[in-house]
Order: structure tokens, then sequence, then C-alpha cells
């Protein structure tokens, strides 16, 4: 099987040998030699005039990366593509986002520098390199510590390299490789395992999706959607009324509800209801947009009756009239609370509060439109 | 080191003797080669079987959901988290092991770093078997645990502390594997080289990548393993500071405090030590490693659960004076409670096994008996267990209601959870010292007497 040669190798007993083997064959100007040790022999890089690694600035590139990409993502996902109100806190609340970052920091560094310092530095996996399955590697596996001069190099000449590595002591031998067998480059990069590589990426992505976001939501697979829990809405064989809801217990009172006594009694509203709110900006600025949100469709924007519901219900009176001019805002806010005819109740939708805000609104919309010459100076 | 005077000038060396390299692989990879004795198949029918018990569980909760446990308001979390929380615990002695004490130099790791992290391996994927599992439905799990596109448009939570929790762990158990692995790849060359029979050879060269022992590798791969051991320390401190986070950044008295994350770490290296320290006295003892992981080696790991050990009692000090120092009548109630309330006894465990016990090593005696290591190592587990479940059942039972106060009562299928992780750990444990080398050899190589040229001192890999 032998065909050609790779090398002349030899194998010494110490480390203090290997280093002087190694930097002789440096001195003699060899430049495609190699040293094979089981361990990392200190001073080794000095003696073969090795450049620094360069690993480092592949760990800081792939470091910002995924701390930029990461604090990207979360704050993309978090405050651009679907935000949502969690705790109270705001969209953009990066500090949050500090753990994440740091994790995938980390991950990206080390998994990016182990991948590219094998793929790229070491130019593995490459299982058949013409020193595998050689005596000599099985020695430097273990306990041997080994030069290989490779039959390229430039300087190479077989009969002065066997001399050189004798005179150092070594035990000297050759490996030959066969050039069908041996491949010099990695197998990672032939167009047929890279499409095999792209080809399980997309199927297992494309199945991924399919798995879950539809099969998963499909029967038999949401078997546990049902739960055997009463919801709201649905029949219950366990009351008597069939209900699944119940009822609160007569003269509950809601938390913060106060009962309104004077049902269907306008006048003792009129009578006994005082506006507890002061005129003030902040005041008539919640009056305004509470009347434009539940009033104004009926009643118009500045309380005219103009409804902007285009004939669809019937249109309310002024609320310039005399007679609501004339009201206590006791009476007003009866109308709020209650409804009167065909106005139905606001009492679910406005608060007290609020209603008496809007009170205040109205009654400076009676006082601008219906403005007197002592109201100009 | 039966010397009764240590002379602490000296370095001590890491293996006892001077055996030679090749003895060594032949001692290391020798596991591998000879049939098994009969130990090993007991140990592996009884930690089988505990799996199986586990498996059995899984399965019937897959089918019937986690309402088998004993968990119900207001324990909502129970023995899955309390697992969780104590696995990932132990997971931390290996990088520990590995990383921190590699880059301190501490050249007395060498005989049980490579165990150390295939411990890291095994115990965090027993914690993340417990989280999957407690989702309910966990192969929806990937839906809203990983930032994954779904037909809801929904992302995960990246607020959530429990979200930051995916993020840790599985960096954590993902750079762990990388750690592991590349550390491996020598040894498997190695024994690509020694192996004997086809089918053994052609694994070893497929997971061995084609490694060459060429120094022009070494050099990128000396950098590559400080640079992992560098990002590894930190990683390592701050996957338990997030776990911590899952209780300290709620509102719940007795989790909502500042002194979580370093009090859970100190805890962690605590228990995990412990772990290891039973793991590696039951290998040393039934692979003859007695010249590789030494008594020195015992001794110091005792040392550090001391320390931790101290650290964490102090934690507890502190906790309960500032429960009291708040005047936060919740507070103060929930930490009287964790003493005098029903689970009263489960205190009282945790203060002796966690507290008082490891005292015991401030006597040399005690801390150079193999015995002694390890029962108080098993002591320590028992300990560490009992703190996660005070932390987690114990402040949830009784919580800011007393209408809705109730006792937490595990089921058969809590315990068969628990029982199934250690069925795990042990099987994956087992199994790993058979066929892989438990001991680094190219690293042990390095650090015996002769290894390095003569103008160095010996000493393991550095960048
Ligand atoms: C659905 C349309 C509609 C809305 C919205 C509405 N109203 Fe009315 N409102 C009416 C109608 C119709 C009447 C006349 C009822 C009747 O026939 O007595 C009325 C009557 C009134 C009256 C009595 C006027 C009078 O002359 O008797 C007052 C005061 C009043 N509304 C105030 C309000 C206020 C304040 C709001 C906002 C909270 C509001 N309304 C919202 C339809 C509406």
């Amino acid at each position: 099987m032998a065909n050609s040669l790779y090398s002349i190798v030899a194998t010494f007993e110490s480390p203090d040998t290997i280093i002087k083997a190694a930097k002789a064959v440096r001195d003699a100007g060899y430049k495609k030699f190699d040293v094979h040790t089981p361990f990392p022999v200190h001073g080794m890089d000095k003696a073969m005039s090795l450049p620094e690694t360069k690993l480092g600035f592949v760990t800081l590139a792939a470091a910002i990366l995924g701390a930029v990409g990461m604090i990207s993502f979360a704050s993309w996902v978090a405050a651009v593509d679907y935000p949502l109100v969690i705790g109270g806190k705001p969209y953009w609340s990066w500090p949050a986002f500090v753990p994440v970052t740091y994790e995938i920091a980390v991950l990206a560094s080390v998994v990016l520098t182990v991948v590219i310092m094998i793929v790229f530095f070491f130019k593995f996996p490459n299982i058949s390199h013409p020193l595998h399955d050689t005596p000599y590697m099985k020695k430097v596996s273990s306990d041997k510590f080994g030069v290989s001069i490779q039959a390229q190099d430039e300087l190479f000449n077989e009969k002065k390299v066997r001399e050189l590595l004798q005179s150092l002591g070594g035990n000297v031998d050759a490996v030959y490789y066969s050039d069908e067998f041996i491949n010099f480059k990695p197998q990672l990069f032939e167009p047929k395992f890279l499409l095999l590589l792209a080809g399980i990426a997309m199927a297992s992505s494309a199945g991924g999706y399919l798995l879950w976001n539809k099969i998963l939501f499909l029967p038999p697979y949401d078997w546990m959607m049902e739960q055997q829990k009463v919801k709201p809405q649905m029949v219950s064989n366990f009351y008597s009324d069939k209900f699944a809801m119940r009822q609160p217990v007569e003269g509950t009172v809601a938390r913060g509800y106060i009962p309104y006594p004077y049902k269907d009694k306008p006048d003792d509203a009129g009578k006994y209801l005082v506006n507890p709110l002061l005129p003030t900006k902040q005041v008539l600025e919640l009056g305004k947009k509470k009347f434009l949100t539940f009033c104004s469709p009926c009643h118009g924007n500045f309380g005219q009756g103009d409804s902007r519901l285009r004939g669809q219900f019937p249109n309310p009176p002024s609320l310039h009239s005399d007679k609501v001019r004339g009201w206590p805002d006791g009476n007003i806010y009866h109308v709020i609370t209650n409804g009167q005819n065909v106005m139905p109740s606001y009492q679910y939708q406005v608060s007290r509060e609020e209603r008496w805000a809007i009170i205040l609104y109205i009654r400076t919309l009676q006082r601008a439109l219906n403005a007197k010459e002592s109201d100009l100076q | 080191m039966s010397a009764t005077l240590m002379d602490y000038t000296k370095e001590v060396p890491v293996v006892e003797g001077t055996p030679t390299a090749a003895s060594l692989d032949e001692a290391i990879s020798k596991p591998l080669y000879t049939f098994p004795k009969r130990n090993w198949f007991i140990g592996l029918a009884i930690s089988g079987s505990m799996l199986l018990f586990g498996i059995i569980t899984v399965t019937w909760l897959l089918w019937k959901g986690v309402g088998i446990w004993g968990i119900n308001q207001p324990v909502e979390w129970g023995f899955d988290v309390v697992n969780f929380v104590f696995w990932v615990g132990i997971g931390h002695a290996g990088t520990l092991i590995s990383a921190i004490l590699f880059l301190l130099r501490q050249k007395w790791r060498t005989g049980i770093a490579r165990f150390a992290e295939a411990m890291t391996l095994f115990a965090v994927l027993c914690a993340v078997q417990f989280v999957l599992f407690h989702t309910g439905r966990p192969w929806l799990a990937i839906v809203y645990l990983f930032p994954y596109v779904t037909q809801h448009g929904v992302w995960v939570n990246f607020i959530s502390p429990l979200e930051w929790d995916v993020f840790a762990v599985n960096t954590y158990f993902t750079v762990s594997a990388v750690f592991w692995y590349v550390g491996l790849i020598p040894d498997l060359a190695t024994l690509r080289d020694r192996a004997t029979t086809k089918m053994r050879k052609t694994v070893f060269t497929i997971l061995s990548l084609g490694w060459r022992f060429s120094n022009r590798h070494w050099q990128h791969y000396e950098r590559a393993y400080l640079i992992m051991a560098g990002f590894a320390t930190p990683l390592v401190l701050s996957v338990h500071t997030i776990v911590s986070f899952d209780f300290a950044v709620s509102v719940i008295p007795g989790w909502h405090s500042t002194i979580f994350p370093p009090y859970f770490v100190a805890g962690a290296i605590f228990s995990g030590f412990a772990m290891v320290q039973n793991v590696l006295i039951v290998t040393r003892k039934a692979f003859n490693f007695e010249y590789l992981i030494t008594m020195d080696t015992i001794e110091k790991m005792n040392k550090i659960m001391l320390l931790t050990g101290s650290m964490v009692g102090f934690a507890y000090l502190t906790e309960s004076f500032i429960a009291w120092y708040s005047g936060n009548p919740f507070e103060q109630f929930t930490f009287l409670n964790y003493a005098l309330g029903p689970y009263g006894w489960s205190a009282a465990v945790l203060i002796s096994c966690n507290v008082l016990l490891p005292q015991l090593f401030w006597f040399k005696k005690v801390r150079t008996s193999l015995l002694a290591s390890f029962i108080l190592a098993i002591f320590v587990n028992v300990g560490m267990w009992f703190e996660r479940f005070i932390i987690i059942v114990v402040s949830l039972h009784r919580d800011y209601l007393p209408s809705s106060w109730r006792m937490f009562i595990p089921t058969v299928w809590d315990f068969g959870m628990l029982i199934g992780s250690f069925g795990l750990f042990f099987t994956l444990v087992l199994l790993f010292v058979k066929f892989l080398p438990s001991i680094s050899m190219s690293e042990i190589k390095s650090v015996i007497p002769g290894a390095q040229p003569s103008h160095h001192g010996n000493g393991a890999h550095h960048g």
C-alpha cells in the first residue's frame, strides 16, 4: 500500500530531549515539521517558534456577537414586535435583559471558540491523515515525544533529515501514505456533506414548525385542553339552576361600591347630592375626556343635542336648555347614574368621580355657549 | 499523606509514587477493557431499578398530569422545584473544580476534574428533567421556554427570572458539555490508539475527530481551555445566582431576600463537593485509584466543605437576623414557622446536617478518614436537600392568608421522581466509569514527576 513518503519521524524519551530536538529542527530551517507529545510540554511554542495563537480574537468577536445579538433580540421582542405590559414595567426594561444577554454571550463565546478552533484551526474532523494509525502515532499518544518532518518541506532531503534526527538521539522511522485513501482536507467541507447538513436543517425546522404550530393543537394531541373544571359560561349539573356561575349572596356589596340611594328619586338627588370636586384644570380635562368618550356620540361635542349617530338613535335634547342649566348638579348626576327614559345608565362605565368631573365640564360648556355680556370683560 | 507535620513550603505531589506515563494509561483505561466486577453489576442493578421507578413515574405523569404529585394551593412548587435546585446545586462542583481551580492553578484538581465535570453534566441533566416535566406538557415546553415563533405570535418574557433560568441552565449545560468534551478529545485519541477491537477503534476514531497530538494544535487547545475556564468561572456563579432569583425576585416572605444569590452559590458548592466526595470515594475504592485520587485531594475537598458549610450557616444566621430586624410581621412569622411550625423537624435536620456536623472537619483525624468523609458527605447532601425543601415548601405552605394554609404531603409519585433522578444519576455515573476514562490521562501524565522539561516546574496545562 505504501506509495509516497509523508514524513520522517523520530521519537524521544523525555521532555528535555524533545525540546532540544524541536529547537534543532527549527534551527536547521525546516518549516513543515511538527512535534507530537502526549500532553502539552512547557516551552514548546518557543522551541518551535510558533506565533502567538489568535484564538482570543475569535472569542472576543463571538462574545460581542452574542451580547449584542441577544440584547437587540430581547429589545425587539419586548418593545417592538409584541409589546406586553408585564408587572407595570416599561416595555424596554433593559436591565432585566442583562441576565439573558450575559448567558448568551458566554454560550456564543465558548461554543464558537471551540467550533472555530476545531474546524478552522485544526481542520478537523479529519480521520484519514497519513499519521493516523501508524506505530509512531501509537507511541506519541501514550508516552513518547515525537518529531515529524514532512517530505513537502522545501529543504527536505531524506538522508539529511534522518541524520539530523539520529544525531539528536531519536528513534527514527518513516511514514508513508497511499494517495487513494488519504485526504488532506477536512471532510466537513465536501459539498455532499454540506448539502446533507443543509437538508437536515431544513427538514428539522419544517418538521418543528409543523409539530409545534399545527399538529400538537389538533386531536388527539389536545386532550389536556379539555379539563374537568367548571368555567363561567358552562352548564353545571351540580347546582339546581344548572348555572356553573354563581350569584353573589344577597346583600353582597362589591369592594369600593356604594349603593345609590336615590333610584327613581331625581329630586332628592338634586337636593342632597353635592359636587365634591372643584373645577380645576385637571378635573376639567378629565371631564372633557370622559364627556367626549361617553356622552358626545349622542349629545354632540358641545352638548347641543347634535348627535353624531345620524338618526340611528333619537336625538337627545340640548344640554343648554334652561331646564338643565337650572338643575342642581345632583340632577345631572342622577341622569348619568340612573339614565332617563331612552338614555341608558352609565354607572358601570363612568366612575363616581368621573361623573362629577363630567358635570363640571358640562357647566363650563353651558357657561361658554351662553356667555353673558359681563363674562367678556 | 501520613506525615504528621506537613511542610507547606513544598508542593505536594499530585499523584503518589512515581508511576510512568504508560502505566497510567494502562491503569486509567483498564476499566474500559476488562469485564466489570460483580460490584459494578450490583450497582447498576440497583441504580437501574431506581431509574425504572422514575421512568414509570414519568410515564404516568405524562399521561395524567402534574396532579399526581402532592402539590396544590398554596404549595404550587413541591418536590419538582426542590429537586431541581438540589441537582443544579450539585452540578456546580464540577465546573468549580475544573474551571475555578484550574485558573487558581490548583494542581490537585487533576485527578478529579474529569469526574467532577461528568457529574456536573449528569446532575444538570437530572435537574433539567424536573423543570421540563413540571411544565405539565413538556412537548410544548419548547414553545414557551424558548423564543420560538408560534401561532400565537407571543414571545417568551425576558423580564421573568424563570426565563433567565432557562437561559442560564441551558447555557450551563452546553458549556459544561463542551468543556468536558474538549478535555476528552486527547484521551479519546489515546484510546483510539490503544483500541484492540474494530468496534472500539471506529467509535473512538470518530469521537476523537482525528486528534494527532500535534503541538501546533496543543497550542490553540491550551488557549481554548484557558478561555473556557475563564468563561465558565463567572458562568458557574451566575447560574445559581439566577436560580436564586427565581425566589428572591418574588414577594413571598422567606424568598424576597437580597442575600439569596451568594447564599445559594455557597450552598451549591457545598452540596456539589459533598456529592463529588461520595462518588469519588466509591470509585477510588472500586478501581484502586488510591495513588491518583489521593488522601490529600480528599482532605482538601473536606476543607472546602468546611468553608462553604460555615458560609451557609452564616447565611442562615444573617437571614434570621434580617427577618427579625426588618420588623415585617410576615417575614418574622415565616422564620418562626420554619423552626416551630409543623415542619420544624426539617429545620432541625437542616441545622444539624449542614451547620453542626461539618464542623467535625476541623479535626484532621476526621478530614483524613475515608469513612468519616463519606458519611459526613451523605449528611451534607441530606441537609442541602432539606434546605431547599424548607425554602420552597415550608415558606409556601403558610402564606399571607391563614384560610389558605395547607400541609404539603408528598405522594408516592413525588418520591418516584426523586428516586428516579438518583437512579438516572448513578446509572450515568456507572456507565461513565465503565466506558470513558474517568481521570484525564493527558492531564495526569503532564503532572507526574519528570513530565515537564527540567527548567520548568512540573505543572498542569496552562495557556
Ligand atoms: C345613547 C345616547 C346617549 C348618550 C351616550 C348619553 N345620553 Fe344623555 N340623553 C340621551 C337621550 C336620548 C336623552 C333624552 C332622554 C329623554 O327622553 O328624557 C338624554 C338626556 C340627558 C339629560 C337630560 C336632558 C334633559 O333635558 O332632560 C342629561 C343631563 C344627559 N342626557 C347627560 C348625559 C351625559 C352626562 C352623558 C355622558 C355620560 C350622556 N347623557 C350620554 C342620550 C344619550
